[in-house]
């Protein structure tokens, strides 16, 4: 499998065996601080703010001997100039040899690897995609259940805008899960989604009220309902708070249930369950480390 | 009884025949031929044995490429389309819809980047019948209703 050059923009550009592979990579990554890229350099460019992301990608670069340049805001971009993202690309792909893109404007992952001859890695295009997430959440749910396969998955909260549930949904497809999507009617997993489930033979379970199959779950994925993805402000007052999860949950679930959730929280996961078992959150932020190692090393061509 | 002719043959250019009756003002739009220097006629609700009503297209001194042929495939798919030479047909172009589009149609999410740096589309055709569309760029899907063509 050869991953040399080959840019990461959407989680439908990849096979199950490919996702695989990279979870497996991955799992070399763990931990490791060696100089493997050295003399690369990674450029970051990220038009809209992000912690994690960011500094992740920083993070497993550096841990890897490689250097990183870039920006954190469309401030300091020539963008506020009104240089086109496609111009950006073409200059900045003389100045490294990796890029990564967080953009809000949908496609422009796309469009930058077009545009650029390096290896680009979409780290979120609006509502669109944002596959690494989907890789590292991939890698928590096998890394906390020891197997992808034939598990039952819980995802809750904003289903219509959230771009990791939807890229998930894809992801877990390949996995023959049983999927509990959770939300209020308005809120609940576009049609689209829902039709390519049924296509795949993927049972699926729409329901409203967690309570009623909590007991099922072996994973229960939490997105924060989105402030910045509403159109109408009333709506988002509407529905924020409407999932609060706290201690009271623990009598109504499985004893091995993990609770992940893509960060940063709100109010969705009260602090109470951070300490117990079932929280995996902050560990699958720190997953966010092998996985962008494992993809930087791959598409420079230095992992196979 | 004596078969009407409403419009009459050309020696050279492109006929479009077989596009429904409603959709004819919208192909003369779409195919953008006002700069043509021939003469274009036009008839629509002519009665059809397959379709019911049926409109009919007949461009002088233009031949249709198959990018043209395909900007037409969305709204009249089951078009017939022949480029004739000396009054004969030289060639039939197949309307069909292709796997893929390019240019002919506008993804309809205003914050794709093709609108937001106005770059032509690419679309990746889901369903011929009724028709459903995914933009390669922000991976939208649109349906038949929500398609606009450019």
């Amino acid at each position: 499998m050869d991953f040399k050059n080959k840019d990461v923009i959407s989680i439908n550009d990849f096979s199950k065996e490919d996702l695989l592979h990279i979870l497996k990579v991955a799992r070399t990554m763990e931990g490791r601080r060696d100089t493997l890229l050295k003399g690369k350099i990674l450029a970051t460019l990220f038009f809209e703010p992000s912690t994690r992301t960011r500094l992740s990608f920083a993070s497993a670069m550096e841990g890897l001997g490689g250097k990183v340049l870039g920006f954190d805001s469309a401030a300091a971009s020539s963008f506020e100039k009104g240089e086109t993202i496609w111009d950006t690309a073409k200059m900045v792909e003389k100045y490294c040899d990796v890029i990564v893109l967080r953009n809000p404007i949908e496609g422009s992952a796309r469009l930058v690897a077009e545009a650029s001859s390096k290896p680009v890695i979409n780290a979120g295009d609006g509502a669109n995609q944002h596959p690494t997430q989907t890789l590292l959440d991939l890698y928590t749910i096998e890394k906390v259940k020891h197997k992808l396969d034939n598990l039952h998955i819980g995802i809750l909260g904003d289903l219509k805008y959230g771009r990791t549930v939807h890229s998930l949904t894809t992801a877990l497809s390949h996995f023959k899960p049983v999927l509990y999507f959770i939300a209020p009617p308005a809120l609940q997993m576009p049609q689209t989604y829902l039709d390519e489930l049924e296509k795949k033979g993927i049972k699926f379970i729409i329901e409203s009220n967690l309570m009623k199959v909590s007991k099922k779950l072996d994973i229960l994925y939490v997105t924060r309902i989105q402030k910045e993805r509403f159109p109408d402000p009333i709506e988002y007052e509407k529905y924020k708070g409407f999932y609060k999860l706290d201690t009271s949950l623990l009598s109504h679930i499985k004893k091995d249930l993990k609770i992940m959730h893509p960060l940063p929280r709100v109010d969705e996961i009260d602090r109470s369950l951070d300490e117990t078992e079932h929280a995996v959150y902050f560990e699958q932020a720190a997953n966010g480390i092998p996985i962008r190692k494992a993809l930087l090393a791959l598409v420079l061509g230095k992992a196979t | 009884m004596k078969k009407e002719v409403s419009i009459s043959a050309i020696k050279d250019g492109t006929v479009i025949d077989h596009i429904p009756s409603n959709a004819t003002f919208k192909v003369i739009d779409t195919l953008d031929l006002k700069g043509i220097r021939g003469i274009i006629s036009a008839a629509t609700n002519l009665k059809s044995k397959k379709m019911g009503k049926k409109g009919i297209i007949k461009i002088s001194e233009k031949y249709l490429t198959q990018d043209e042929v395909n900007k037409i495939a969305i709204i009249a798919p089951d078009a017939s389309v022949n480029i004739i030479e000396n009054y004969n047909v030289k060639k039939k172009l197949q309307v069909s819809i292709p796997q893929t589009i390019h240019k002919a149609i506008k993804c309809s999410n205003p914050n794709c980047i093709t609108n937001v740096e106005k770059i032509p589309g690419k679309f990746d055709v889901l369903k011929k019948d009724p028709v459903k569309v995914r933009c390669l760029y922000c991976e939208r899907d649109m349906d038949k209703e929500d398609i606009v063509i450019l």
